[in-house]
């Protein structure tokens, strides 16, 4: 007995991770590796028809055809704007938030709801927002005089009314983390420059902001990594469509595998989405360790 | 408020326009939860004219069908198996893990967790897909909840590495004098300082699972159909019924917002953790 004990104490490292390394080598890289193979082949998801060698086909397809390209498009887009937006607000609101207020602690759980509410109901609830003729959205904008909108139903509105919603979830996240990163900022930090009698304005732009310049680079990697592989709000609320409107890399490689059992076709898209994502999340770690440095 | 009548007529201006904003922020943000709530009370003749947008007899007709002529108990029991078991396992296999990453700076390991996190989860579905079907285990709960541990186990890990980090290593090494083995020193001093970093991420790992459509919308079959997915189906009916909807959305996100009122600061603590460390 007292054997097995200390032989579990020396190679307790392995035994407390190999559970964890088999779960990645089997669910992670084998997927990876499966999908990486299956992209070079043309397969429908039949037990009967055996993958066929296709070669470089499907990226081929991919480049060469517009569905893929104006996917990338409307993911960048999407991911642009609503980043550029998300971090504007959250950065203002969380600006003016940092004092202690009356009720701030139930402001801050309300801050929390758009973000943890479960994101189908969320995209129905926009959807019922967002109706035509029986939408409140609508309704007001009516009763101001203005006119009628198809949100969604437009190939031109839909993606922007998407945006919106995700805007209106994300934001809340940047304030929080902005929040908890003003609230690390030392008092010290203005007792100085107070004495210097500098202005509230100059005290944000000269002292806080460069203070929060990691804790925004983190918000916005963290935001980023997340905004580029949206998926529940817009395959919940449009589907990719009208068309293809709504359609970023995510939807589309989703549709290529199961609406269309396209499954060469699919890998060859995830093989690229993914190595998308990872770039763009390695180029922002690197930026954001330079960042830091610098301070 | 804080500053009283005695201070000067500026100073209260601003504590007005300040929580005048902050109305208008707060209307901003809870609206469509408020609105949400509202409808699931509403009949559809009242949704569907606009006329009676503010004007209406709350009845709980919707809830009524949500359960009875719907079934939603099957998929809201469903949900509740996979998000709770799965954040069992994840806790289960992650807080070993990250102990061991932290204390042996397994640096590597942990890179190969975050890299987990970027991915997009969809990348994994297609041989999921096609693994489960070959295992005849497509639609089954053990399919769901191997998939909900990518997002789970992940997650735990990389919020109890820096916490494991920060707990001081005297207090283990005085147990192991003591003739505390290893694996005891972690049952029974490490993981109980550590509660409030577990229920931060076992927290948001049941959030997550409980809000999960993706995996469900591929794998799941009628026996194992979780709410999101059930939601969802609710609309492509050809005669929507909002208001049957709405209730199910209510239905859906209560649970998450009655921990999101009493754990506020734990859930807080997950989705920020490591930005103010950097």
């Amino acid at each position: 007995m007292k054997k097995i004990g200390n032989w579990a104490d020396k190679n307790l490292k392995y035994i407390f991770t190999v559970p964890t390394i088999i779960f990645v080598l089997c669910m992670v890289l084998f997927p990876i590796l499966y999908t990486l193979v299956l992209s070079f082949h043309s397969w429908r998801m039949s037990v009967h028809v055996p993958w066929e060698w296709v070669g470089m086909q499907n990226y081929v397809q991919m480049f060469t055809g517009t569905r893929f390209p104006m996917a990338v498009w409307r993911t960048f887009l999407f991911a642009a704007i609503a980043l550029f937006f998300e971090m504007s607000l959250g950065i203002f609101l969380a600006l003016i938030l940092n004092r202690s207020f009356w009720g701030k602690n139930m402001t801050k759980t309300a801050f929390l709801l758009p973000m943890v509410a479960t994101p189908v109901a969320v995209g129905m609830v926009w959807k019922l927002i967002y109706e035509p003729s029986i939408g409140i959205l609508n309704y007001v904008i009516r009763s101001l005089g203005g006119p009628k909108i198809d949100w969604l139903g437009s190939t031109s509105n839909a993606l922007y009314s998407l945006i919106i919603v995700d805007i209106w979830q994300w934001t809340p996240m940047v304030m929080l983390i902005l929040l908890a990163g003003l609230s690390a900022i030392p008092t010290e930090s203005y007792e100085s420059a107070l004495v210097d009698g500098a202005s509230r304005l100059q005290l944000t732009t000269k002292i806080t902001l460069p203070l929060l310049r990691p804790t925004i680079f983190t918000a916005v990697l963290l935001r980023l990594i997340d905004v580029l592989k949206t998926f529940d709000i817009l395959y919940s609320m449009t589907q990719g469509g009208p068309g293809f409107a709504t359609e970023t890399m995510n939807i589309l490689s989703y549709r290529q595998a199961f609406e269309f059992m396209e499954f060469g076709e699919a890998s060859a898209t995830l093989i690229v989405f993914f190595l998308i994502v990872m770039g763009i999340a390695a180029l922002t770690i690197k930026i954001k360790s330079r960042v830091e440095v610098d301070m | 408020m804080e500053y009283g009548v005695s201070s000067p007529s500026k100073k209260l201006r601003r504590q007005i326009l300040f929580y005048l904003f902050l109305a208008v922020v707060l209307l901003l943000v809870l609206f469509p939860l408020i609105w949400m709530l509202l409808a699931s009370f509403k009949t559809n003749a009242e949704i569907l004219n606009v006329k009676r947008m503010f004007r209406f007899t709350p009845t709980l007709k919707n809830y009524f069908s949500v359960f009875v002529k719907y079934n939603f108990k099957r998929p809201l029991v469903n949900s509740f198996i996979i998000s709770f078991v799965s954040t069992i396992i994840a806790l289960i296999m992650g807080l070993p893990a990250s102990y061991s990453i932290a204390r042996e700076r397994m640096h590597i390991f942990s890179g190969i967790i975050l890299m987990i996190r970027i991915v997009p989860a969809i990348s994994f579905l297609v041989p999921w897909y096609t693994l489960f079907s070959k295992l005849n285990l497509a639609g089954t709960f053990t399919s769901l909840i191997l998939c909900h541990l990518i997002v789970s186990l992940p997650l735990i890990i990389w919020i109890m590495i820096p916490y494991f980090e920060t707990l001081p290593l005297e207090l283990e090494h005085s147990a192991w004098i003591d003739g505390c083995s290893k694996a005891g020193s972690f049952l029974r001093i490490m993981l109980p300082l550590s509660s409030p970093g577990i229920l931060t991420c076992g927290i948001l790992a049941f959030i997550f699972s409980w809000n999960n459509f993706m995996f469900a919308l591929v794998l799941s079959s009628s026996r194992t159909l979780t709410l999101p997915l059930a939601i969802y189906q609710f609309i492509s009916y050809s005669n929507v019924d909002w208001g049957g909807i709405m209730a199910a959305s209510v239905v859906i996100t209560m649970p998450i917002i009655i921990i999101s009122f009493f754990l506020q600061r734990y859930i807080i603590a997950g989705l920020t953790a490591g930005a103010v460390k950097g």
